[in-house]
């Protein structure tokens, strides 16, 4: 790094929203040619200040130099020409459009009247090879891979001439190989002279990848230090402001009979399209069966097909030996299982009922909640009282809508919940996702603790450190489909992701 | 006490009201324009609704229907629907209660009354579970169909009282000896056109409160009012409820009709449009921010304007059509809350500093 001014330095930025200080007094500097990542909690305030930077919000205090100079980015056309890219965790892409015509979107090469597609082709393979990003200009975004969708988000940027880059979790959607392919192209940015920031809370991308890390916790700097300098528990204390374990503590498992069996389940959407293929697993009482796959391959289907909210066309699903397909999700529920949804917004909480009211989503019906049709609001409270205390779920009451909590309080409230109905199976899809370090530690005994008790429990997540660390045994789905089973000591990240991206069938042995 | 304080120090109920005011700001404003004065026309209104005890019954009156539709629209919405239609329901509400009152005329008036009412609320919530009912099974969306059976409501109505109850020679039904007027106040309010369908609108209000807050149903039907996906992971029936929901927002638009034809005309005229109920009855619901108390409030206030606005003509020469003015501001300014937390933060930042201080 030379003595030259720094690509962007932001100096004693503030951001307050009604209640709370988002940003208090943010410095942070981004060298040229170095990938500095930004680390927090959610709700720490990084997204805000990347949103600043990016021209989305205004500073009430402090200001933003570029290369030395004083600058004022009110909106993101101004953070575009003054070099400034993002590339975003959700992409911004049109589906039916080719690689090309998404990425002149807006900023066109005109020949008369005309568009010249010829050229902008021309240029976007140039821009493709330079960086070693092996895009197909014509392909349409819908036939190509997530991984090569985040490509053309790169491109897009690099196209309208971004020198500083701003990655927001991008390795959220990724396989393990993706992950590694994207880990070459960042170094090979930096090394053609751009400047990147991540935000992540993933502490290995970060050892990996990053020269310098910025912590954030409640909107404050903690700390920047060199990469070189740290490890991972240290990074996680300053993230979290405690000592986190990264290891899973758990005994052996101690199994049991068979819980949840699925025998050769087939299923297709609306479309007509198979999405779950003869999928046949078991899970038996007394241990967690990890499911790993690329999101998108059926664990969403395979969930609501256990939980009633899809029909499967055949097969059987049969828990403690009872045949439940096709039955309503309140006959299943009924069953003792319970279901910590993917989408806690849309499925786990009814966001403006109450943190009480939340509590009792399932059981509201059953005495003591109900009582010749009245809701006996005094029992429902005190319910609600008890679990938060027992969850920890933080909350200033339970009068409050649950749509004020933070991510990983719904998220307790709703494993509170799920835990409490004493299930014999308890299914997990992502349960941990977009949760902190110490959320996502809290979830994960949960679920240990559930499993020790002798449940059954079925864990849907597409982290791999999750499945590896949790779970008892992993099943690979792969395009509605189980292509393997191994248990997690015998196998490694390698292998998970080549039979995750279905390059190797029926796990154990690799060289397919 | 508490509970006061906890009550007036949300600003859900500030907004409104700060709501309310800038509306007659606006209307005065406009006035000054056209060369009127705000002054002598407000108060001209209000001497018109509180001026004579017959004005005050028959504003009480042309407050009724528009406290059923409100609660009927209401209700809806806390269940996640727009029911349009409640004019539609009106209409059929008034039909059944004169088929029922003029078709059973030899029934004893203890009888015949409470049918001809029932007969109204459950035929305004069928014609309303229609409409329920093809958003369950079919996925159509209720404003559509709503609005669609509110002209099927409106002709079928002008059908049945031309071919089956017609007085001869007339516009109109024949006279229906069921009454819900409650002629004993006539003196108290010189012969106003009150009737039992206001306290039938109040304990509508009530139930509205008790069956949405405190019963298992009314559990439901919020929870899928606000989020379907969620009420049916949790083992709700969504498609039941829409239907359930509709039907009793329905049952509350029939109420209105029996309230009319029973309580205020004792005949079913021939319309030649629809009479509007419905639509008033969804700037009522706007108004009273979708809760019993509010529309009940919000119904007052608005039978109150409709009214007094023929005193505003009356006694300032200002044009009634004036009002609609008013009334448009207020529910602009509630809908657009933004604006009054706007014109309200002065206000609140000066008490936060005192609070620091």
């Amino acid at each position: 790094m030379s003595a030259a001014a720094p690509v962007v330095e932001l100096k004693q930025i503030t951001k307050r929203f009604p209640g709370i200080v988002a940003n208090d007094a943010i410095s942070l500097t981004l060298e040229k040619g170095e990938i500095h990542a930004l680390l927090g909690e959610n709700g720490a305030g990084k997204s805000t200040l990347m949103n600043i930077v990016f021209g989305l919000y205004q500073p009430d205090e402090g200001s933003i130099e570029i290369d030395g100079k004083p600058v004022i980015i009110d909106n993101p056309n101004k953070a575009i020409e003054l070099g400034i890219g993002m590339v975003h965790q959700h992409f911004k892409l049109v589906d039916p459009f080719t690689v090309t015509e998404n990425i002149v979107l807006g900023m066109e090469p005109k020949k008369g009247l005309k568009i010249d597609y010829k050229s902008a082709a021309e240029q976007v393979r140039k821009l493709s090879e330079q960086y070693g990003l092996q895009v197909n200009p014509n392909a349409k975004i819908h036939d190509i891979s997530v991984g090569m969708q985040q490509r053309v988000e790169i491109m897009k940027t690099l196209y309208r001439g971004a020198d500083i880059l701003i990655f927001d979790e991008p390795t959220a959607v990724l396989t393990p190989q993706e992950i590694t392919e994207l880990m070459a192209i960042m170094k090979r940015l930096v090394a053609e002279g751009k400047s990147i920031i991540l935000i992540t809370h993933k502490l290995k991308e970060i050892m990996q990848i990053s020269d310098r890390v910025t912590i954030i916790r409640r909107g404050k700097v903690i700390d920047t230090v060199k990469t070189a300098n740290t490890n991972p528990n240290e990074l996680a204390e300053k993230m979290v402001g405690r000592d986190v374990t990264f290891k899973v503590d758990k005994r052996p498992a101690q199994v049991g009979t068979s819980v949840l069996k699925m025998t050769n389940v087939h299923s297709k959407n609306k479309d007509g399209v198979s999405v779950l293929n003869g999928l046949n697993f078991e899970v038996k009482a007394g241990e967690i069966l990890g499911i790993a796959g690329v999101d998108g391959n059926g664990q969403s289907e395979l969930i609501q097909a256990i939980t009633g909210l899809r029909k499967i066309d055949s097969g059987s699903i049969t828990v403690s030996g009872k045949e439940i397909a096709n039955l309503s999700p309140r006959k299943i529920s009924e069953m003792n299982v319970s279901h910590i949804p993917e989408d806690r917004h849309k499925h786990g909480l009814v966001l403006d009922f109450t943190v009480s009211e939340n509590m009792v989503l399932e059981t509201y019906y059953k005495s003591p909640y109900n009582q010749s049709g009245f809701l006996k609001q005094d029992v429902i409270d005190k319910h609600a009282e008890d679990l938060i205390k027992q969850f920890d779920v933080r909350t200033p009451s339970i009068e409050n809508k649950a749509r004020s909590l933070s991510g990983g309080n719904q998220q307790k409230a709703i494993i509170a919940r799920e835990i409490d109905k004493n299930p014999t199976l308890l299914i997990a899809a992502q349960p941990t996702r977009g949760l902190d370090v110490g959320a996502i530690e809290f979830v994960q005994k949960q679920l240990i603790a559930q499993r020790d008790q002798g449940k059954a429990v079925l864990l849907i997540s597409f982290e791999l450190d999750e499945i590896m660390n949790v779970s008892d045994r992993i099943a690979v789905i792969y395009e509605g489909q189980i292509v393997g089973e191994v248990f997690p000591q015998d196998t490694n990240d390698q292998e998970l992701g080549l039979m995750m991206a279905g390059s190797l069938k029926q796990g154990g042995k690799a060289g397919a | 006490m508490h509970r006061l304080k906890k009550i007036f120090a949300t600003d859900s109920y500030i907004v409104p009201i700060v709501a309310i005011i800038m509306g007659f700001l606006v209307g005065a404003v406009v006035m000054l324009i056209g060369g009127y004065d705000p002054i002598a026309a407000y108060s001209a209104l209000f001497k018109r609704v509180f001026g004579s005890p017959y004005d005050f019954g028959e504003a009480v009156r042309e407050m009724t229907p528009l406290m059923f539709t409100g609660l009927a629209v209401a209700f809806a919405f806390r269940s996640g629907m727009f029911n349009i239609g409640a004019d539609g329901q009106v209409l059929i509400g008034m039909t059944a209660a004169s088929v029922v009152g003029i078709k059973l005329a030899g029934t004893p008036s203890f009888l015949l009354v409470p049918l001809a009412v029932i007969a109204a609320g459950l035929c305004g919530g069928i014609w309303a579970g229609i409409a329920g009912y093809l958003k369950a099974k079919r996925g159509i969306n209720e404003v559509i169909t709503t609005i669609m059976l509110n002209w099927i409501a409106l002709y079928l109505s002008n059908y049945i009282v031309k071919h089956f109850l017609l007085l001869k020679g007339q516009n109109r039904s024949v006279d229906n000896p069921a009454s819900l007027s409650m002629t004993f106040l006539n003196s108290l309010f010189d012969n106003a056109r009150v009737h039992w369908g206001t306290a039938l609108a109040l304990c509508a209000a009530l139930f509205f409160y008790v069956f949405l807050w405190k019963t298992k149903q009314g559990y439901e039907m919020r929870a899928v009012g606000l989020n379907p996906h969620a009420a049916e992971y949790a083992g709700m029936n969504v498609g039941r409820n829409v239907v359930k929901a509709m039907f009793i927002s329905g049952a509350f638009a029939g109420l209105a009709g029996a309230g009319e034809v029973l309580g205020v005309f004792h005949y079913q005229s021939i319309f030649a449009a629809s009479p509007g109920y419905g639509f008033d009855g969804i700037a009522v619901a706007l108004l009273g921010l979708t809760h019993p108390l509010g529309v009940i409030l919000a119904a007052i206030l608005y039978g109150m304007l409709t009214y007094g606005s023929a005193g505003m003509s009356f006694g300032a020469d200002v044009p009634p059509e004036l009002i609609r003015i008013v009334i448009g501001s207020i529910i602009f300014f509630i809908a657009a809350q933004g604006i009054v937390r706007w014109v309200l933060k002065p206000f609140y930042f000066k008490r936060k500093k005192e609070k620091v201080l």
